[in-house]
């Protein structure tokens, strides 16, 4: 697209999904660029959550749906039987829509999944922490604190501690469904610079339904509507002169 | 009158009768306890919780039946929380919620309600004659397992239901395989549900009479079991026999209410210990 140079990362090839026997996603191809930023916008039920969640097979875990297509990560089908889900989720990090800390410790939080990977010197997984949480701008917030309970955060240092937790396995792709829709504008501020800083070393897809957010964060944005994508170019280009009727109508407010 | 104020009152009633209830409810469990305790109090003594009975059970104590219910009940246990902690957790975590899911808990949810009896007809044709366990402790403890087992599965399967989906979908989201999951994130903050349905369980199993009746429990033992495999006494079958089947009733109806006060005493202890753990967890959680 804008950038040639840039090299896929994570790509979809004719990706259908069906719940049962509605149809939620219909034949979409779309690549996700290393060190971009890719938004996907919509309205809701447009498939744009479902389709993120495909990016790391969680939808493998609700019962009664079914995939066609392809989803490959660094050109390698995620879902050819070599390839171990467990793995794919490693690599594919996922931040949720509601911040989910577990009810542990903040260093219990981000140490999860370094020991579920088998981390187990402590050193390795004390430095992995602050290292986490440096990323997520929220060391200096909580450094004095490490032992409290996450639940004690607030909701925005929450979302910021799920993102660290997200970061501590050293993913290769974040994905975040909706991450700021349960947060104030204060706290969203923040982790918008977040995500902005995180392109650096990570390849970046965000699903949301503001799209000032999505203008603000992204360097390519997808638009989606019933299950299909309808456009997906350099964000700019998205939000000045899409090439679509459809995008225009919904970035300019006429509908969703 | 002003709809305002009719709400008012009608909340008010509401909340009386409400009150009125739970008072009536504890009024009579009050009532209950404070009987068995006048009359039975009476009869407890440290001969009678450590001397066997004698002169034809209207003297002596109830030593033999303490340890029987004690031995059945963590006999009921080991059959009872491990197999129904284990179905709870496939139930609710690995079994795919289809049709056959479905039917197979509904046969669970109505197991729990068969009649005491029929479990103890049942044991004795399963463990006493096809197994050959004979009338023992082990058969009437793995019948009041088999009966404790519905309630185990379904309080374990709510206290997993309790858990935030987020709990699984995000450790899941950092590389954790399903077990994993289960094991790190799930089970910890269950487990306090999970033992307090168990345990409830568990009492009501100490105190039943009719499924160990033909399966192991003995009118009269002058000895202590020595092995699974022995005949025993039991605080619920005893005071069956000591209230019904005895030659003297007058004579030993304040041991029979002795007998009822221990029993009742175990049960509601075991129930107390239910809480207590479950708050300890709980606490230790935060």
């Amino acid at each position: 697209m804008s950038d040639p140079a840039a090299s896929v990362k994570l790509e979809t090839r004719n990706l259908d999904f069906h719940y049962g026997t509605t149809r939620a996603l219909k034949n979409v191809s779309l690549s996700c660029l290393a060190n971009k930023v890719t938004a996907i916008i919509g309205p809701s039920g447009c498939g744009k959550s479902t389709f993120i969640r495909t990016l790391n097979r969680m939808n493998d875990v609700i019962p009664g749906t079914r995939l066609e297509g392809q989803i490959l990560l660094d050109g390698k089908d995620i879902h050819d039987p070599d390839v171990d889900v467990v793995d794919v989720r490693r690599r594919v990090g996922m931040v949720f829509q509601k911040p989910n800390p577990f009810p542990k410790s903040i260093f219990d939080n981000i140490a999860y999944g370094l020991r579920i990977n088998g981390t187990r010197e402590r050193k390795t997984i004390e430095a992995a922490v602050e290292r986490s949480l440096r990323r997520a701008a929220l060391w200096d917030e909580i450094k004095d604190r490490l032992e409290a309970n996450a639940f004690a955060l607030s909701g925005g240092q929450q979302q910021r501690l799920c993102i660290a937790r997200a970061l501590a396995v050293e993913p290769e792709v974040i994905l975040f469904d909706e991450p700021c829709s349960a947060i104030d504008p204060i706290a969203t501020a923040k982790i918008e610079d977040l995500i902005h800083a995180l392109k650096k070393s990570y390849t970046v897809v965000i699903v949301t339904h503001n799209m000032q957010q999505a203008a603000r964060v992204s360097d390519l944005t997808a638009f989606m509507m019933l299950g299909e994508l309808i456009e997906y170019d350099a964000t700019e280009k998205v939000f000045t002169s899409p090439s679509s009727r459809l995008t225009e109508d919904y970035i300019t407010g006429r509908f969703g | 009158m002003k709809t305002s104020t009719r709400k008012k009152i009608v909340q008010t009633v509401a909340f009386i009768v409400l009150r009125g209830c739970l008072y009536l409810v504890l009024a009579v469990l009050l009532l209950f306890l404070y009987d068995i305790g006048k009359k039975g109090g009476g009869a407890i003594s440290w001969e009678f919780l450590s001397q066997a009975p004698r002169k034809g059970m209207t003297a002596g104590g109830i030593f033999p039946a303490i340890v029987g219910t004690f031995l059945v009940t963590v006999t009921t246990a080991l059959l009872a929380v491990p197999l129904g902690m284990s179905a709870a957790i496939y139930l609710n975590e690995y079994a795919r919620q289809a049709r056959l899911t479905r039917l197979i808990r509904l046969a669970i949810r109505n197991l729990s309600g068969v009649p005491s009896i029929v479990y103890g007809l049942f044991g004795v044709i399963l463990f006493v004659n096809i197994m050959r366990f004979g009338t023992s402790i082990l058969s009437a403890g793995l019948t009041l397992g088999l009966m404790t087992l519905p309630w185990t599965i379904t309080a374990s399967e709510e206290a997993l239901k309790t858990v935030p989906n987020s709990y699984r979908e995000g450790a899941l989201a950092l590389g954790a395989t399903k077990w994993q999951s289960i094991r790190t994130n799930v089970l910890p903050y269950a487990v306090p549900g999970m033992l307090t349905g168990t345990v409830l369980g568990l009492a009501r199993a100490a105190g039943e009479t009719a499924p160990i009746l033909f399966t192991g429990a003995a009118f009269f033992l002058p000895y202590l079991p020595k092995s699974l495999g022995d005949q025993f006494m039991a605080l619920p079958y005893h005071l069956y026999i000591m209230a019904t089947q005895h030659h003297q009733i007058q004579q030993v109806r304040p041991l029979a209410y002795g007998t009822a006060l221990v029993l009742v005493a175990m049960v509601l202890g075991m129930n107390m210990a239910a809480f207590v753990i479950r708050f300890r967890l709980r606490r230790k959680r935060r």
